[in-house]
């Protein structure tokens, strides 16, 4: 006899419940101590760790001239699936102060390692789909001509605007006395066929403010902090390349990673032309949970 | 949930194709993991291949000598970050676990500093371990220290009582 089922019941249940498995799992997880890299908007090569999930949250606030100011924020999903891949979840979102508070879409992200081993030059392909708003302002990458007055107008306007995107990155990095130097070469297209190809570009370079660690756990320990800067920026598209109406940001950018399996990040962006936010601040805070995979896969029935 | 399926129908082909594809995603992982965990039950995980990949070290590498030998120091600071990197797969005593293989077999114990520092740079991607590079040069010979010092441990608890 099958049993009747209450599609209300599901409807109601059915999120609260997935959310209670996913802090179940996260609680059932150990946490892990990461070495993260102070980038927010550049890519090194290393990847998550194998069975680890990274779940991260971010915030930028942007001044904004000829409209108001906003505060971007996005919450990541990042797990490693091998040594070799890694794949990413995004939920994005802004408040923009005086108007509103929005979901500005979702993202999903795939890096793969292409060689195996260390070498002077290390090559990541960086695979991204996009579903977002025109009012997706977390500005995690600056493409094409995307200038501060694409964000001047009002959420309810701004949002009116669907993009679907496919974005490539090929992150080049190389670590060398303790230095971190990476290079991301973006190509973005939206999947309209009237929309052009985009270009953009993310560097950085990165060193912990000391290459040895000591005997004792400790916060304030020279080792945890990773100190840089990076500076990202448009190449504009195929039907107009070049930089003219194009925006660039320079950010020296920090992280703190805390013996309590917790990194901080902070980030103060400064628009480099007449064409940019004055200032991104953006800060971040992470926590690694090592053995997700695991604990996935005994939902699955495999065997603990 | 009503909002969530009215945005992905405003989402067209392109989102619901988007939906398809990490319902997919999530489904093929976790039957990967699955199959994964079943297949290597009860041994641990890469034991033999990650063995043999010390045998693919160069032999410039190996040549390479420890800055920090015999530096009581390091070996304090190399277990403090074999307890934050390496533990979660290899055992908090390094003796192995399901993930990664035990580090107190002769294979390793008897390696030149600079096989295990190579390693360790370089991991053994192929065979799920990371590369480490991403800790500076001298973070990573304290913990080659510290595994060598492992060594010394094991024969000093296994030397019969005078």
């Amino acid at each position: 006899m099958a049993a009747h089922v209450n599609p209300t019941f599901i409807r109601q249940k059915v999120p609260g419940l997935s959310f209670l498995v996913l802090i179940l799992s996260l609680l059932s997880c150990r946490s892990a101590v990461a070495q993260e890299s102070p980038y927010i908007v550049t890519y090194d090569h290393y990847l998550e760790e194998p069975g680890s999930l990274e779940v991260e949250y971010f915030s930028t606030f942007g001044t904004q001239r000829g409209g108001n100011d906003f505060d971007a924020f996005w919450t990541e999903f990042e797990y490693g699936a091998t040594a070799w891949w890694t794949t990413e979840f995004y939920v994005d979102g802004q408040t923009t102060f005086d108007d509103s508070t929005i979901f500005t879409g979702f993202r999903w992200e795939n890096r793969f390692r292409l060689l195996q081993r260390e070498h002077l030059v290390n090559p990541v392909l960086y695979i991204e789909y996009e579903n977002t708003s025109g009012a997706d302002k977390i500005l995690k990458e600056v493409e094409g001509h995307d200038v501060e007055s694409d964000y001047a107008a009002s959420n309810a306007a701004l949002r009116k605007e669907h993009d679907h995107e496919l974005e490539m990155k090929l992150l080049l990095s190389s670590t060398f006395k303790g230095w971190n130097i990476a290079v991301n070469p973006i190509v973005t297209k939206n999947l309209l066929p009237s929309e052009p190809w985009e270009f953009a570009y993310a560097v950085g370079a990165s060193r912990p403010l000391a290459l040895k660690a000591s005997p004792n756990r400790c916060n304030f320990c020279r080792e945890n902090f990773i100190a840089g800067v990076e500076m990202y920026g448009g190449l504009g598209d195929t039907q107009s390349a070049g930089l003219h109406d194009t925006s660039h940001y320079l950010a020296p950018v920090v992280a703190w990673n805390l013996p309590s399996d917790w990194t901080l990040r902070f980030s103060s962006g400064f628009g480099l032309n007449d064409n940019s936010h004055r200032l991104l601040l953006r800060w971040g805070l992470s926590r690694e949970f090592s053995g997700f995979g695991e604990i996935v896969g005994r939902f699955f029935g495999g065997r603990p | 949930m009503k909002t969530s399926f009215a945005l992905f129908r405003r989402s067209g082909p392109i989102g619901v194709a988007t939906i398809c594809m990490l319902v997919f995603g999530i489904s093929v992982f976790g039957i990967v993991q699955v199959l994964a965990q079943n297949e290597n039950a009860g041994e641990p995980k890469n034991k033999k291949s990650t063995y043999a990949a010390m045998a693919e070290v160069p032999e410039k590498a190996r040549e390479k000598e420890n800055p920090f030998a015999g530096d009581t120091q390091a070996v304090a600071a190399g277990g403090k970050l074999f307890e934050q990197h390496c533990a979660e797969c290899h055992g908090p005593k390094a003796g192995g676990t399901r993930k990664g293989p035990s580090l107190l077999r002769e294979e390793v114990q008897q390696a030149a500093p600079g096989t295990l520092f190579w390693i360790l740079t370089n991991g053994v991607v192929r065979r799920g371990m990371p590369v480490w590079s991403k800790l500076p040069e001298p973070e990573r010979w304290q913990i080659v220290t510290f595994l060598q010092s492992l060594k010394l441990q094991t024969l000093t608890s296994q030397r019969p009582p005078e």
